[in-house]
C-alpha cells in the first residue's frame, strides 16, 4: 500500500513538472494556433539563467525561499526576452504564410537553441546549486515509509498558482481579452484597433517566462542541467497539453498530472523502458478517440 | 529561379561526394593489411574522446593523461628520433560521432594508431573501423569484453567487466556481508548491462540473492519509480553500474525515498562530478576502479606529482589509464623499427609485465590486460582506498 502511495506521490511530482512546461505550450497554442517547438529549449535557457544568476549572486550561500524567488524572477525575465526575440526574428516574418512554414521554423528554432546552447554553455552536464533547503529532518517529510520531498510540493503549488494567474490574465484582463480576440481572428482583431503584433509578442513573452520558471524549479528538483535537457520534457509537455485538450490551460495541468502518474506506475509495476513509449501511446490513443483532448471543446473551422 | 539554383548546387555537391567517395575507397585497399608506414619526422597518432557531453570528465581526464605521456616521451627524444604528434577529436559522448571521428583520423589525418575510447559503447562503434583499415587501436578503459573481440588490431590496457563484476560481487558478499542486493542498470549502455550480468553471476554463485532487477535509460533524470519498487524489496545494497551523472541523481533520490543502503558500482563512477551531483547522498557508497591515488608506490606518486604540476588536480583513474595506454603504445612503437601499423600491432600483442601507473600490464591472447582492481569508498573528502583484488 505504501508502495502504491509512494508511486502516486512520485507521479504527481513528475506530473507537476510537466505541467509547468505544458501551461506555456498550451497558452501559446491557444492564442496563436502555433505549436512552439522551441518551448522546451526556452525552458532549458531558463534553467541556465537560474544557475548562472545564482552562481554570480551567490544565492546558494543562504538557501531560502527568497533566493529561489530571485533566481526564478531573473530566469523569467531572461526567458521573456528570449521569447520576444524568437517571435520577432523567426515567427513574425512568417505571419500570414501557411501554418506548415511556421511549424517547420519552430523545429528549426528549437534545434538552433539546442546546438547554440551546447556552444555557449558547453555540452557537459552542470550542477544546479541548492537554492532552497527544507527545514524538515534530512530535507524530507516522512510519513512512515512514505517520503515526500517538500520541493516537489512547492513545484506543484507553483504550477497551480501559475495556472490560476494565467486563467485570470486570459479571462479577466484587457490584455487577456485582446489575446482571445486575436485568437479568434487576427484580421478582425486588428480592424477593431487591437495591436495584434504587440499582443502576440506579449503572449510569447508570457509563455516563455513560464518556461523560465519551470527551468529553475526543475533544476532544483533534479540538479543536473545540460543543453539538451529540454528535448524530452518539451515533448512530454506537448503530449500533456494534447491530452488535456491543447489550448486549454486547466486541461494542460490535468493532462500533465495524468501523464506523470501513468509514467510512475508503468515504471514502478511494469517495464521502465516503456516510460517514453507510454507518453506517445497515450497521445496516439487520445488523437484516435478524442482528438479534442480531455477538456477540449470542439471548435468548428470558421469559413 | 532560386529553386533552380539550389538544385544545381545540390547536384554539384552530390557529384563531388561521389568522386570523393570513390577516391577514399581506393586509399583503403592500399592501407588494409597494415602496410601504412610512418613517413617524415613525426609519428601521427589519433585520439577519440568524449571531451564534451554527458561523460565529459571521462574524455578530458583521459586526454590530460595522454598529453602528459606524449610530453614526457617527446622530451626524452621521441621514438627512435621521431616526435609524436597527437590529433584529438571530440565525439560528444555519442557512438555515431565516435565512428565518424576515427574514420576522419585514419583517412584524412593518416594516423598510425588510435587511442580511445573510455565508454565501451563508443569503442564498439570505433573498433570495426580501426580493424577495417588495419590501424592499431588501444582503448584506455573500455571494460566490456566485446570491444577487443571485434578484431586483432584492437587492444585495451584495463581489466574487463567479468572480472570487475566478480570483484564487486565478492566485495558485497565478503566485506559488506550482504545477501540481498537490488540491481539498477542503464539499458542503453553496453557497459552497464554487461557489468550487471557479470555481477549477478558471481553474486548468485556465492549464495547471494538478487531481489529485484530494475533499469533506466541514459539521460533520464527521474529514478523515483524504480527506486520505490527497489525499496519495497528491502535490499541490503543496490548495484548501480552506470555512469556518474545518473548515479549522482540516483543517490540523491534514493536518500529522498529513505533508501539508506550503500550503493555499489564500477569504474564508470570515477569522476569528480559524482560527488558534486550526488552531494552527501553518495557518501558511503563503493565502486571498483583501476587505481587509487592513495597508493604509496613510487610510480603512482610520481605520476600524481607530474599530473598535479600540469593540471592542478589529483588525477582520477581515467587519467591514469590514458597515460598508461599511451605509454604502452609508445613501448610497442619503440620496438618496431619500421613503424608500420602491422609491426606496431604485433609489438602491442607482445606487451608483457609493463609497469604502468595502474599496475603491471600484460596483454593476453584476447588482447586484454590482466590486472588487479581496487575498491574505493566515496567519502566527503574524496575516494578512499578499501582493498585490492588480484585477478
Amino acid at each position: 500500500m505504501t508502495e502504491f502511495l509512494q508511486h502516486l506521490v512520485n507521479g504527481l511530482s513528475l506530473g507537476s513538472i510537466y505541467a509547468l512546461i505544458a501551461i506555456g505550450y498550451t497558452m501559446v497554442f491557444g492564442i496563436l494556433q502555433l505549436i512552439n517547438f522551441a518551448h522546451g529549449e526556452v525552458y532549458m535557457v531558463g534553467a541556465f539563467i537560474g544557475m548562472y544568476s545564482s552562481v554570480y549572486l551567490k544565492l546558494a550561500e543562504n538557501p531560502s525561499i527568497g533566493s529561489l524567488l530571485i533566481a526564478m524572477t531573473l530566469a523569467m525575465v531572461g526567458c521573456a526576452i528570449v521569447g520576444f526575440l524568437i517571435e520577432k526574428l523567426a515567427y513574425r516574418p512568417l505571419r500570414g504564410s501557411p501554418r506548415i512554414n511556421v511549424l517547420i521554423t519552430a523545429v528549426g528554432v528549437s534545434l538552433f537553441l539546442q546546438y547554440s546552447g551546447q556552444l555557449v554553455f558547453g555540452s557537459s552536464p552542470q550542477f544546479f546549486p541548492e537554492l532552497y533547503k527544507s527545514s524538515a529532518e534530512g530535507g524530507i517529510w516522512s510519513f512512515g515509509e512514505l517520503k515526500i520531498n517538500p520541493l516537489q510540493t512547492i513545484v506543484l503549488g507553483i504550477s497551480v498558482c501559475l495556472m490560476i494567474a494565467l486563467q485570470f490574465i486570459i479571462f479577466k484582463t484587457r490584455l487577456g481579452r485582446a489575446m482571445r480576440a486575436v485568437s479568434f481572428s487576427h484580421d478582425n482583431a486588428s480592424l477593431m484597433g487591437i495591436p495584434t503584433n504587440r499582443v502576440i509578442s506579449y503572449t510569447f513573452m508570457l509563455g516563455s517566462a513560464l518556461a523560465g520558471a519551470a527551468g529553475v524549479l526543475v533544476g532544483l528538483v533534479y540538479p543536473k542541467i545540460e543543453p539538451l535537457m529540454g528535448v524530452m520534457p518539451g515533448l512530454k509537455a506537448f503530449i500533456a497539453a494534447v491530452l488535456g485538450g491543447i489550448g486549454n490551460v486547466v486541461g494542460a495541468v490535468v493532462g500533465a498530472l495524468v501523464l506523470g502518474l501513468a509514467e510512475a506506475l508503468v515504471v514502478g509495476y511494469w517495464a521502465p523502458t516503456f516510460r517514453d513509449a507510454l507518453a506517445f501511446i497515450l497521445m496516439i490513443l487520445i488523437l484516435l478517440y478524442k482528438p479534442t483532448g480531455l477538456f477540449g471543446t470542439k471548435r468548428t473551422e470558421k469559413v | 529561379m532560386a529553386s533552380k539554383r539550389n538544385l544545381f548546387s545540390a547536384l554539384i555537391i552530390v557529384s563531388a561526394m561521389l568522386t570523393f567517395g570513390c577516391k577514399k575507397e581506393g586509399d583503403t585497399t592500399t592501407s588494409t593489411g597494415g602496410a601504412t608506414k610512418v613517413e617524415g619526422d613525426v609519428i601521427k597518432i589519433g585520439e577519440v574522446g568524449s571531451l564534451t557531453g554527458n561523460e565529459a570528465t571521462f574524455g578530458t581526464s583521459t586526454h590530460n593523461g595522454i598529453e602528459l605521456a606524449i610530453k614526457e616521451q617527446n622530451a626524452a627524444g621521441g621514438i627512435n628520433g621521431k616526435k609524436i604528434e597527437l590529433t584529438t577529436l571530440d565525439n560528444q559522448g555519442k557512438p555515431e560521432e565516435a565512428a565518424t571521428a576515427i574514420t576522419k583520423l585514419i583517412t584524412q589525418n593518416k594516423v598510425v594508431a588510435v587511442l580511445g575510447e573510455v565508454a565501451s559503447s563508443r569503442s564498439i562503434a570505433m573498433a570495426p573501423i580501426a580493424q577495417q583499415y588495419g590501424i592499431p587501436m588501444v582503448s584506455p578503459s573500455s571494460t566490456n569484453p566485446q570491444v577487443t573481440a571485434l578484431g586483432d588490431y584492437i587492444f585495451r590496457v584495463c581489466f574487463i567487466d567479468p572480472f570487475q563484476g566478480q570483484v564487486m560481487a565478492k566485495f558485497a558478499l565478503d566485506t559488506l556481508k550482504v545477501k540481498k542486493v537490488a540491481i539498477l542498470r542503464d539499458v542503453r549502455n553496453d557497459y552497464s548491462v554487461g557489468l550487471a550480468n557479470y555481477f549477478i553471476e558471481t553474486f548468485k554463485a556465492g549464495g547471494g540473492e538478487i531481489v529485484v532487477d530494475q533499469s533506466y535509460s541514459a539521460g533520464d533524470v527521474d529514478f523515483k519509480a524504480q527506486l520505490t519498487a527497489i525499496r519495497e524489496k528491502k535490499p541490503e545494497a543496490v548495484f548501480v553500474p552506470g555512469y556518474y551523472t545518473e548515479v549522482g541523481l540516483v543517490a540523491r533520490q534514493a536518500k529522498e525515498l529513505g533508501l539508506n543502503v550503500p550503493l555499489m558500482g564500477g569504474d564508470g563512477w570515477d569522476s569528480p562530478k559524482l560527488t558534486e551531483i550526488g552531494g552527501k547522498s553518495i557518501e558511503g557508497s563503493y565502486f571498483s576502479n583501476h587505481y587509487s591515488h592513495e597508493d604509496k608506490a613510487v610510480y603512482v606518486q610520481d605520476f600524481i606529482k607530474k599530473y598535479k604540476a600540469d593540471y592542478k588536480v589529483i588525477p582520477d583513474g581515467l587519467a591514469a589509464m590514458g597515460y598508461d595506454a599511451a605509454k604502452v603504445l609508445f613501448e610497442a612503437m619503440k620496438k618496431s623499427p619500421g613503424l608500420t601499423t602491422k609491426e606496431i600491432r604485433d609489438q602491442l600483442a607482445q606487451t608483457k609485465d609493463y609497469q604502468g601507473v595502474t599496475g603491471k600490464i600484460t596483454i593476453n591472447e584476447k588482447r586484454d590486460a590482466v590486472k588487479s582492481a581496487v575498491v574505493l569508498r566515496v567519502d566527503k573528502d574524496g575516494f578512499k582506498y578499501q582493498t585490492t583484488v588480484a585477478p
